[in-house]
């Protein structure tokens, strides 16, 4: 039966070298943990990924109850921690999954440092993943101000004053995050539509990159 | 790509009409134990998965995410605290060479320095060597950076007054105590809960907010006559009614029976 539904999508679609990139190939015996246990560290950048989906479908269902304006934001993150079915645990998976993140995707940049992986031919998987990195941290940076409590809006003054120090593009970009003069209506949306639409876009198209590298380049191989 | 005579496609597409096997591409340049990935592989990684994932699960359910109270802009006097994966570059731009005049060089250079070297080390370490023994250099430079991270996180959070801290974000809870109450009427007659209490009921040096805790009627009678903790028993001076009346006046979060209590403490309805 599942050979049949698999034909007919073939015949139609295709799908056979998707299907081989995607599944069907073979794992090189030294980034298996099965065979060599220390070959754990090459789990890193999958648990990463792995956070990430996570983060994604937390945050969807998130954005179900938060409301995104100074004055209901934060009664939202509220109703939502104390009265919601299981919204505590929705907020916390969100909220730890942030900075689980961070730890595995800080992992995974020094598996790939030490063991030397970066190297020629995967020079732009290299810089594909720097780029993640810096989304991934915008995306702290923008989530946290969401809640809209005491710790969210004065770690994004300290930050936006950190932005407007630099030279020259400072104070543009200050004022590009913050929508004004002020920390207040304009930024709170705009950290919003920041964190959930700019970012996760560019987050899914360079994990996409990244994917793509790794399948068209093979896992490097034993040191 | 194949062209000329001989093609067939499905239908009109551009799709070739031929049976092509579904053989995984040879890995003999990794000789060795390679694996299926589809399905042997990837089900230990489902399993490690769900190992991974009820882990976090238990994280979270222990340690719900903290939330403060509303954002005060008018609040000049909050100490700010970024999340703690940034905590290294905020507590660089403490120190002398990198704050005030120089916040250039803390907020910009040296983030700049590092993190663009990050960027393009593929370029800047371009030899063919991959062994981190064998590339002195470039690992002696990323243990630098790793440690000066550890270490300037470390520091951030032993200088940070933690207590403080939870104290001024702390949710204040704006309980409108019914002055009009009879059980309010009978507090104010006791010398002994107000000593520690307070006038106000929300608490003293010696005692807690009343209210802070979520007891029904018969626990704060007990409460009451027993004591807890610090609290001595016996204190209350009047009728086994009034002591009724008063313990239903604080378990209803300071009005009379029926109008509080919207955290659901139970035996408000007699």
């Amino acid at each position: 039966m599942l050979q049949k539904i698999y034909d007919w999508l073939d015949t139609r679609l295709d799908i056979t070298p998707m299907w081989r990139d995607i599944a069907d190939h073979e794992v090189p015996e030294h980034v298996n943990p099965a065979h060599h246990f220390s070959a754990f560290v090459y789990c890193f950048g999958g648990l990463t990924f792995f956070v990430v989906v996570i983060q994604i479908l937390s945050g969807m269902f998130l954005t179900m109850y938060y409301v995104p304006d100074i004055v209901h934001a934060y009664e939202s993150v509220y109703y939502l921690q104390n009265e919601v079915t299981h919204g505590m645990i929705v907020r916390g998976m969100h909220h730890w999954g942030a900075s689980l993140v961070i730890v595995m995707m800080f992992l995974h940049t020094l598996r790939v440092f030490f063991t030397g992986s970066y190297k020629k031919p995967r020079e732009l998987n290299w810089v594909v993943g720097v780029l993640l990195f810096f989304v991934v941290l915008g995306l702290g940076f923008t989530g946290y101000l969401l809640p809209w409590d005491m710790k969210a809006y004065f770690a994004t003054v300290v930050g936006l004053e950190i932005a407007e120090s630099a030279p020259i593009i400072g104070g543009f970009a200050s004022t590009l995050l913050a929508g004004g003069e002020i920390i207040g209506a304009q930024t709170l949306a705009r950290f919003f539509a920041i964190h959930v639409f700019f970012l996760p876009g560019a987050l899914l198209g360079l994990l996409g990159a990244h994917f793509y590298m790794i399948r068209k380049q093979g896992i490097s191989g034993p040191l | 790509m194949q062209r000329g005579k001989g093609l067939k496609f499905v239908g009109d597409s551009r799709l070739v009409d031929r049976k092509k096997q579904n053989i995984p591409k040879d890995y003999s340049e990794y000789p060795g134990k390679t694996e299926a990935f589809w399905p042997n592989f990837l089900l230990r990684e489902w399993m490690v998965g769900s190992v991974f994932l009820i882990g976090f699960l238990i994280l979270t359910v222990a340690h719900p995410a903290p939330l403060e109270r509303v954002a005060d802009p008018m609040d000049s006097g909050y100490i700010p605290l970024p999340d703690w994966y940034f905590l290294f570059l905020y507590q660089l731009l403490k120190y002398e060479f990198a704050a005030g005049d120089y916040t250039v060089i803390g907020a910009v250079v040296i983030p700049g320095i590092a993190f663009g070297a990050l960027l393009l080390a593929p370029w800047i370490d371009p030899g063919k060597e991959r062994r981190p023994q064998k590339r002195p250099i470039g690992t002696s430079l990323m243990l630098l950076a790793v440690v000066s991270i550890i270490y300037l996180t470390w520091e951030s959070v032993d200088e940070h007054d933690w207590e403080a801290a939870e104290q001024q974000g702390e949710i204040v809870e704006d309980i409108d105590v019914d002055e009009s109450a009879e059980g309010y009427e009978i507090y104010q007659s006791q010398d002994s809960c107000i000593g520690c209490h307070g006038g106000d009921m929300l608490g003293g040096a010696a005692g807690p907010n009343i209210f802070e805790s979520d007891y029904d009627t018969e626990q704060v009678i007990e409460i009451i006559e027993d004591g807890i903790g610090e609290m001595p028993g016996g204190q209350f001076e009047g009728s086994d009614e009034e002591l009724e009346t008063l313990a239903e006046f604080i378990a209803n979060d300071g009005q009379e029976n029926g109008n509080g209590g919207d955290d659901g403490n139970g035996n408000n309805d007699e």
